[in-house]
């Protein structure tokens, strides 16, 4: 008989730690097809970062490097200059991304850096139980935001891709969900997309993807990718915010 | 011996760096260090290396630990406050085993501080300055010709141990000039680096750096490795100089104020007072061995630091009470003056030597 599905080689055969509805283990699965796809897994260092995804070495069978909170981009930057030969990719949050390393990540696509990151976004501090992130969306409750995220006190959300859209240095800048398969497949083509770029030694490539977080929002995760549609991709939408043209 | 050149301090260390096989560097802009930087964005691009211009500190050590986490030989410099900005890197550094030289060329603080020489980064660079229970290897050396040898020595024992190797200057030695003389060939050691991240190209297990362990019995272990390993260097890379081992009083310093001290010294001798030179090479491994080998004869000892007095700290460790120990310092990036040593020294003499 056929096998029509089966788990990606690039990903390891450990029980994921992520709660239910948690749509890391897509994440981690469409980046795995990619290395599988372009072959490529024998080659790529991956940085893990500070948040849920802190041990993501565990899932991905590439070579990889825990970095300090923030600093994944710093640290890809380190090993792609020492082995441009190797491809590079970076795991990161939107806490991580967006709030402690903003300088990281901002210089690694001013510098077109020629890695690939791969950027959670699901609004919110999971690991560390539930409190306001860069990209926490106006009236949101969280844990330090508890009477909803209020603009005139805890000021705006932040849009990565439109932020850093307006640098010379990015190859391909792409937003994305995971709410449904439909967007999912969007979602794997704009991953394996990101990791071209990169082999074509086009540049910084960065793809963000809407995620969920249904234990620090409090929703079921069927309530919890509905969310994802309804009120995080009207402020963040999707789309391709730099390299529209870009073949690969 | 080879090529003789008159050369700054600060430039020294990146041609020493440079003939050490380290051709990569990530470093940012601080005074009294930035002709290192200088030299390496000048250099590294003819040789096929890498220079690169970090967005801070805190950057620059993080791109240390990735290219290190490949086994390249790397470094980055910086001083004082640039220094405190890397520490969460040099702590994960230390976790997760990488090697890598770190150089302090150390000014004034705290805060902003000056520009002028201090050492008042001693106990930041040898008692563990980030998070943690962790060492690095710190190398004090004196001369331009030291920094030029200590330098490419940093790199051997970084490799040989997985772990930061410090060069800990001060403004007065990066910025001074004099002659180097550089060896023919560099005594480089090379490591098999099985545990590099560089791709497992499907032919072996999949290799990790990381420093966290949530499971507290491996942490324990981790931490226990990390310390059988500190054991280990301080029983066989503790370096010294003493200078007159018969001497009666013993001034203990390191780096500037040693070669200050030589001359207090000389001074002493023409006024019939003998006085002796203990000079910590290793700031960390502490040679506390070097104090037995003067014990005996000494009469007491003068720690002079420009320091509010952190090296002492060691230095009354190692004695244990077994000798009386005075302190000369100067802060904020004053040098401890000739005659203001020898004011201290006559009153020791007089105290503890003069009618023995």
């Amino acid at each position: 008989m056929a096998i029509v599905f089966q788990k990606p080689k690039a990903l390891k055969d450990t029980p994921m730690h992520y709660c239910p509805g948690c749509t890391h283990g897509i994440a981690h699965r469409l980046v795995a097809e990619a290395l599988d796809e372009l072959d490529i897994e024998g080659k790529t260092i991956g940085i893990a970062s500070v948040g849920c995804s802190y041990n993501s070495y565990d899932y991905f069978g590439c070579d990889m490097i825990q970095a300090p909170h923030g600093r994944a981009p710093a640290v890809a930057t380190g090993v792609k200059r020492s082995k441009p030969d190797n491809v590079v990719f970076t795991y990161q949050g939107d806490g991580d991304l967006a709030a402690i390393g903003t300088a990281e990540i901002v210089h690694a696509a001013a510098r077109g850096e020629k890695i690939t990151v791969i950027f959670i976004n699901n609004t919110i501090y999971g690991m560390t139980s539930g409190q306001m992130a860069p990209t926490t969306l106006l009236n949101q409750y969280s844990t330090t935001t508890p009477y909803g995220r209020i603009a005139d006190q805890h000021g705006f959300p932040i849009n990565v891709c439109e932020m850093l859209a307006t640098l010379e240095g990015p190859a391909y800048i792409e937003r994305v969900s995971l709410h449904d398969v439909k967007h999912i497949k969007k979602a794997k083509q704009a991953v394996k997309k990101a990791f071209k770029v990169q082999i074509a030694n086009k540049g910084f490539s960065l793809v963000e993807l809407l995620s969920t977080c249904p234990t620090n929002w409090g929703l079921s995760p069927v309530e919890s990718l509905k969310r994802v549609e309804d009120d995080m991709i009207p402020h963040y939408p999707l789309g391709v915010f730099k390299g529209k043209d870009l073949e690969v | 011996m080879g090529q003789k050149l008159l050369m700054k301090g600060n430039e020294a260390i990146a041609e020493a760096a440079i003939r050490a096989g380290c051709l990569h560097y990530f470093g940012y802009p601080i005074t009294p260090q930035t002709e290192i930087s200088h030299y390496m964005a000048k250099k590294l691009p003819k040789v096929g290396g890498v220079f690169l211009q970090a967005e801070s500190e805190v950057a620059a050590i993080n791109m240390v630990y990735g290219s290190g986490s490949t086994g390249t030989r790397v470094m980055t410099s910086s001083s004082s406050p640039g220094i405190s900005l890397k520490q969460e890197g040099l702590s994960y550094i230390a976790g997760s085993q990488i090697p890598a030289v770190v150089v302090n060329i150390v000014r004034s603080g705290p805060g902003l501080g000056g520009i002028q020489p201090a050492q008042s980064d001693y106990f930041q660079s040898c008692k563990g300055g980030g998070h943690g229970d962790y060492r690095q290897i710190v190398l004090a050396p004196s001369s331009v010709q030291e920094l030029y040898e200590l330098t490419v020595e940093a790199f051997n024992l970084a490799d040989r141990y997985r772990m930061v190797a410090m060069i800990m200057g001060d403004g007065n030695l990066g910025q001074m000039m004099e002659v180097v003389e550089f060896r023919n060939e560099e005594p480089i050691e090379h490591y098999d680096k099985q545990w590099a991240t560089v791709g497992h190209e499907n032919s072996r297990e999949q290799n990790v750096v990381t420093s966290i362990h949530l499971n507290p019995a491996v942490l324990e272990k981790m931490n226990l490795d990390l310390q059988e390993k500190y054991r280990v260097i301080k029983e066989k890379e503790c370096r010294y100089e003493i200078y007159n081992q018969d001497a009666d009083i013993f001034i203990v310093a390191y780096g500037i104020v040693a070669r200050i001290a030589k001359s207090v010294i000389e001074m002493a001798k023409d006024k019939g007072i003998n006085v002796g030179l203990l000079r910590p090479i290793t700031l960390w491994p502490f040679p506390d061995q070097a104090f037995d080998q003067v014990i005996d004869k000494a009469k007491a000892f003068l720690t002079v630091e420009m320091s509010s007095g952190q090296m002492l700290e060691d230095v009354k460790l190692a004695l244990n009470g077994r000798k009386p120990v005075y302190f000369h310092g100067r802060m904020g990036g004053m040098v401890p003056a000739r005659d203001d040593i020898m004011k201290e020294i006559r009153n020791i003499y007089n105290l503890h030597v003069k009618n023995d």
